[in-house]
Order: structure tokens, then sequence, then C-alpha cells
């Protein structure tokens, strides 16, 4: 979901507003946890595939929402043939990657500084609680541009072991992985400042 | 600046610097660890002097740190870290938040910036997905659709290419602001009109291009 990866299209699904999208979303994953049956979960991805249609996304960028899950996938698949029956694993594991595709589809057809400002109109109320709703949904984008950033590092740290042949130094790559995000991070609370977040 | 000294811990980063900038392009070599970037953040109010002043527009950066920050745009070298919004039209509308400016008023300003620097065509485009050279213009773009009255610029194309460093140096010296420009392009600081040469922290050479770059380059060798 947090790829960030807003795709301009004239559809309807990019014309409904962000708040509107955001309270959608929040009833389909709770309607998803009540899903219960092969035949349930069945009507749910043909519902979401559909969705993803009416939205114009190409079957590349719906497979790049649910790809980082695969392994997380696979984990839970397991570990729930192992605990209950074929028809049970297979719905719980298809409700996960569902709830993950409907959210990547929010974020792809609604541009982050409207889901930005229907945050902050939300969080309103909590105001009186000493939230600020501006901050708030800020942190919400900076987490969101901060993935391709932070997978950028990585990778560099991981050719670096490469290169050094310590691919499999567990230590070899966490260690400059934080160090490279650490400095990001305040690099980024730099910038922030100097463009008048501050203020 | 007046007689600014600043510290990082136990490392004494800028000794008793004082001088005034008024000329419209000044440029600032030194090798690394010479106390270049923590003069150019002293110039907006990311650093704060230990001691001394280092006034704006008669805005002291101590007192008035976000007005200073109003005037005074900052590049930084890497745009990664600059670009705090996922596409470019957003990076640009970020800028513009605190100008309350319309819906309508905010697209049309961005839509104006971006085609001016080129990346009319990347607006909804994600920004990580750009080459280094269009951040740094999207970098660029996003601090000048404030109308800073005065650009520093900390080693804007170090991670750049030969072309696209060129492209961001010509864009540089069309710009109307005042410019300081902290770099180790020597090239490009021949078209300005003051260079500042640092060395250990204090203000070693400051002159016209080419005597400040041949004292530099007299420094390195050591002839």
């Amino acid at each position: 979901m947090l790829t960030g990866a807003y795709v301009a299209r004239p559809s309807p699904l990019h014309h409904l507003p962000a708040g509107g999208k955001l309270a959608a979303l929040a009833v389909a994953c709770t309607g998803l946890l009540m899903v219960r049956t092969p035949a349930g979960v069945g009507v749910a991805t043909a519902a979401v595939a559909g969705l993803y249609v009416v939205g114009r996304i190409r079957p590349a960028e719906a497979w790049a929402q649910v790809r980082p899950l695969r392994w997380f996938v696979a984990a839970i698949l397991t570990v729930q043939l192992l605990i209950t029956d074929v028809p049970a694993a297979i719905s719980l594991t298809a409700r996960i990657v569902l709830a993950v595709a409907l959210a990547g589809l929010v974020t792809l057809t609604t541009r982050t500084t409207d889901l930005m400002a229907a945050m902050e109109r939300a969080l309103r109320p909590l105001r009186r609680l000493g939230v600020d709703p501006a901050r708030v949904a800020l942190l919400m984008s900076l987490a969101i541009r901060s993935v391709p950033v932070v997978a950028g590092i990585a990778r560099r740290v991981r050719d670096a072991q490469r290169a050094r042949g310590q691919e499999r130094s567990i230590r070899a790559f966490a260690v400059p992985l934080v160090v490279g995000v650490l400095r990001h991070a305040d690099t980024l609370g730099e910038a922030l400042q100097a463009r008048g977040m501050d203020d | 600046m007046d007689k600014v000294n600043h510290a990082y811990d136990e490392r004494r980063v800028l000794r008793d610097v004082q001088v005034t900038l008024t000329e419209r392009r000044v440029a600032v070599i030194g090798a690394n660890g010479s106390g270049k970037s923590t003069f150019a953040r002293l110039l907006n109010g990311l650093v704060v002097p230990d001691d001394g002043e280092v006034r704006v527009n008669g805005l002291s950066t101590r007192t008035d740190g976000a007005a200073v920050r109003r005037q005074v745009g900052f590049v930084f070298t890497d745009p990664d870290a600059q670009i705090v919004m996922p596409t470019v039209a957003e990076d640009v509308a970020f800028s513009l938040r605190r100008r309350k400016l319309s819906r309508d008023d905010t697209a049309r300003l961005v839509a104006e910036h971006l085609d001016t620097f080129g990346l009319g065509g990347h607006a909804d485009h994600p920004a990580h997905l750009l080459s280094g050279g269009q951040k740094q213009l999207l970098a660029l773009c996003s601090i000048l659709v404030t109308q800073p009255q005065v650009l520093v610029c900390d080693e804007p194309t170090t991670l750049l290419d030969l072309a696209n460093s060129r492209r961001i140096t010509e864009l540089l010296a069309g710009l109307s602001q005042q410019i300081v420009l902290v770099t180790h392009d020597l090239d490009a600081v021949l078209s300005y009109e003051r260079v500042l040469v640092f060395a250990d922290g204090t203000i070693v050479y400051d002159g016209p291009p080419a005597d400040a770059v041949k004292q530099y380059r007299m420094m390195i060798t050591g002839t």
C-alpha cells in the first residue's frame, strides 16, 4: 500500500472524495472480517477485481500492491494449514490480501494531498486532546515518501555487501541500513525546517 | 555575519567569520570539512551560531528563524532528502501550504512552475522514479515556487552527471534571486561576482573568481 503510486486516470474512482474512499475502505475491511466461506471469499475477490477495473488500474500496477505480501502470505498460509482446515486457511489468507489490495486501490486512485486533507478533517476533533491534525497527516505522507527512499538505501547496502562477499551477514546489512535511514531522517528534518515547517 | 563561531561538540567548524554578502552571485569553495556547508546553513537559520550574529535583511536567524527561512530558500546536495511528497506536483504544492491559496490558484502556480522547469509532463509521476537531474530540478522548483529573495545551494550538482550539472548551473545563472552557491565545481564559479575560499573554518580568500580559484588551487597543490 505504501508506495505512493498515485496513477492519474480518468476513472469514476479517481473522482470520488478521499474521505469517502477512506470511510468505504474501513467499512469494506470490516465487512471482509465477516466473510467466512470460500464462496464469500470468491465474491469478495470478484468485487475487488471489479473495482480495479472500474479504477482503470493495470494488472501490473495491481500486482505491485500485493506483491510485497508474498512471503508473508506463504508463511501465514502454512501456519493456518497446520492449525485449521484448507478452506479456513485459504479464506483467512485471501481476506488479508484483499484488504491490502483495497487499501492499495485507495492510494492508487487518490492524491496524497487529498488523503492528507481528508485525514486532517477527520482528526480535527482531536485538537482538544492536543493532537495536531496537520502534523499527523504530514507524517503519513512522509511515511509514504520514505518507502522508496529506504528501499533505495537497502538496495545500495545489499550491493555493497555483495561486493565485499558479505551476503549472509545480517549485521553487515542491518548496521549500514540503520545508519543510512537515520542519516536520511536527519536531513529530511532539516529539509522540512528549510521549507518552513516550523512556521 | 558578525564574528560567527560554531562547533559541533568538540569540533570547531567556523572561527570568527565576518562577512557581508551584497553581490547577486556569491560562490563558496573549499575542501571537505572546511566549514562551507555550516556557513551555508547559517544563512537561513538551519544552524544558529554558538557565538556571533547572522542577519538577513536585518532579521536575526537567532530570533526570527522562520521569517528568515521565508526569504532564504535552501537547496540540498541530495534531492531525495529534500523531496517530501510522493508525487512531483504534490511536492511543489507542499511549499505553498503556508500561503493559504485556493486549490485552483495552487494548481495553476504548480503547473506554471513545473512547465518552467521542464517537468510539466511529470506532474503526477512518483518523485522517486525521476532521474537524479530531474529530482534536483524538482527540488529547485519546489523552493523557487515560494519566490525567495535569496537562494542558498549546498553542492547542488555533486551527485549529478556532467549534462545535468551544466543544466542546473545554467538554470541558477538565469535566476533573479541573490544566489550563494557552495560548490566543488571550479568552472561554475568563474561567472560569479565574488568567491569565498574556506579553510579550517575561516575565510582565507575573498575576492574575484579567477584569483580565488588560483588561490584555492595553490592551497591544494602547495605550489
